[in-house]
């Protein structure tokens, strides 16, 4: 399993050409209780950077941009009746949706965990 | 970056209190405001309906008008009975213009020797102008710039104040005095924003972390941010300023026609009485409802709503979830036509249009004593 992160905070987890993606725990906690989560439409092709979910808080609407390109193959059904799950565990349960990669070769563009702590700590 | 220049923000009396218990500090109304503290907007908010919630609104204007007759002199500005208003009395009103637009809404106090108004703060600048350009020379227009206000919101707050001010937790809803609040000399009012019952307490800046650090110490409170501070007062149905309603709609439209007694709507005598009066008559053309959304994705403000037929015939002017409704909520403008509750519309989120249904306000019952 390989596990990257997007500038946008996003996460991108790899077994074989299956990815799950979802939003960093950085990103929830900068989010706050999150009220409502948009996913993609199964079998919907997805470019990278293109805006494939949204998740709202209490307070405002965000997007969440595709680290990678291919085609929607799931949907995390829990988020429907239980969005705060992105609150409790963004890095696991609370799981947005997954893509077959269209080409795994964008991976290469993105942060490993290392490189993505110091990015969010940069950020501070 | 813009080109804009980088004014810092002002800082009310409670800023450092704010920062050292972790608030998330956001730019409002040219002031640096705490939107929330670390445990979050859903806590802060059922903190808020279950106990008691500490808000800073030091940001608020805060004017005292002074003079023989600066009642009627202020009813000529606004067509709430300010007259009629009684010593330690308090009554919510609007500044209107000559289409009956609403240029700010504020609460007025009558202290017996001195009206007491606070305005809010993104038109405190604007109000304060405009009282100075409209009343007469004898009526003096003081701008309180040297005091902070605390509102301390929720079912347990009569409790905490009867512990620190017997006598400010005696006043009436809606009433006010001057007070002991924890040794600190403050003006009191029973009234609030949040659909609870509450407090606002105007006290001088340099003694305003005292007195909330006094009131944090008691068990029943915890501090609340601006984000917890507009789902409540969505949720009770309250306008905000800027969003519900500004200078192009009118107090008839935003259901706000409780707040013009029969005499000011007989004798008139304020900026745009004509049209309100035939608003009052015949009704708006369009009203402020609530509404709300079937499914759970929120309708922000700015949402087309759109009819049966898909016309749009109004847009959301205050969207989001509500923490005690347990969904989404939302108010905006429709013709009266569409204003009954039960009413079906749409509303459009991201090219698609969810269904909604006009729902009568306030969305949570209110719990004034």
């Amino acid at each position: 399993m390989t596990k990257r992160y997007s500038e946008d905070h996003e996460w991108i987890s790899v077994v074989g050409k299956e990815a799950t993606i979802g939003i960093s725990v950085y990103a929830q906690g900068q989010l706050g209780d999150v009220v409502f989560v948009e996913v993609p439409e199964i079998g919907r092709k997805l470019a990278k950077g293109e805006a494939a979910a949204v998740v709202e808080s209490v307070k405002a609407a965000s997007d969440v941009y595709s680290p990678a390109s291919g085609t929607v193959s799931a949907v995390n059904p829990a988020l429907a009746e239980d969005p705060a799950k992105v609150n409790a565990d963004a890095e696991g349960e609370g799981w947005f949706y997954k893509i077959t990669l269209s080409d795994p070769k964008e991976l290469d563009g993105l942060m490993d965990e290392p490189a993505y702590k110091t990015y969010v700590e940069g950020l501070a | 970056m813009s080109a804009e220049a980088a004014t810092p923000n002002a800082r009310t009396p409670l800023h450092a209190l704010h920062v050292a218990q972790g608030a998330k500090m956001v730019p409002f109304a040219g002031y640096d405001m705490p939107v929330q503290y670390p445990t979050g907007i859903l806590a802060e908010h059922q903190q808020t309906r279950a106990s008691a919630g500490l808000f800073d609104v030091s940001h608020m204007g805060q004017v005292r008008l002074r003079g023989l007759g600066a009642a009627s002199a202020l009813e000529r500005l606004v067509p709430g009975d300010i007259a009629a208003l009684a010593p330690g009395r308090i009554r919510y009103t609007q500044f209107t213009n000559a289409q009956g637009g609403i240029l700010d809404d504020l609460m007025v106090t009558n202290f017996g020797d001195h009206l007491f108004l606070v305005v809010n703060a993104g038109c405190k600048t604007r109000d304060i102008a405009h009282l100075r350009a409209s009343l007469p020379a004898g009526i003096s227009v003081e701008y309180l710039e040297d005091r902070a206000l605390i509102a301390l919101q929720g079912p347990k707050a009569a409790e905490v104040m009867a512990r620190l001010s017997p006598a400010a937790a005696a006043l009436a809803f809606m009433s006010a005095a001057s007070c002991h609040v924890g040794g600190e000399t403050c003006l009191v009012s029973r009234s609030g924003y949040t659909g609870e019952d509450g407090f606002e307490i105007s006290v001088a800046a340099e003694r305003a972390e005292t007195l909330a650090r006094r009131l944090l110490d008691e068990p029943e409170v915890k501090s609340i941010g601006l984000g917890a501070r507009d789902s409540l007062r969505l949720e009770a149905g309250l306008c905000l300023y800027g969003h519900d309603i500004d200078e192009t709609t009118t107090p008839v439209e935003a259901g706000l026609a409780w707040s013009i007694s029969k005499r000011r709507r007989t004798e008139g005598g304020f900026p745009g009485a004509e049209i309100l009066r035939r608003e009052l008559a015949e009704g708006a053309k369009r009203r402020l409802v609530g509404l709300k959304p079937e499914g759970r994705a929120p309708a922000r403000e700015g949402t087309e709503i759109v009819d049966a037929a898909g016309q749009v015939v109004g847009k959301v002017t205050s969207g989001g979830f509500g923490p005690t409704v347990g969904g989404p909520i939302a108010m905006g403008y429709v013709p009266k036509a569409l204003a009954q509750p039960g009413t079906s519309v749409g509303l459009v989120v991201r090219g698609k249009t969810h269904a909604a249904q006009v729902a009568s306000l306030p969305f949570v019952k209110k719990r004034y004593v």
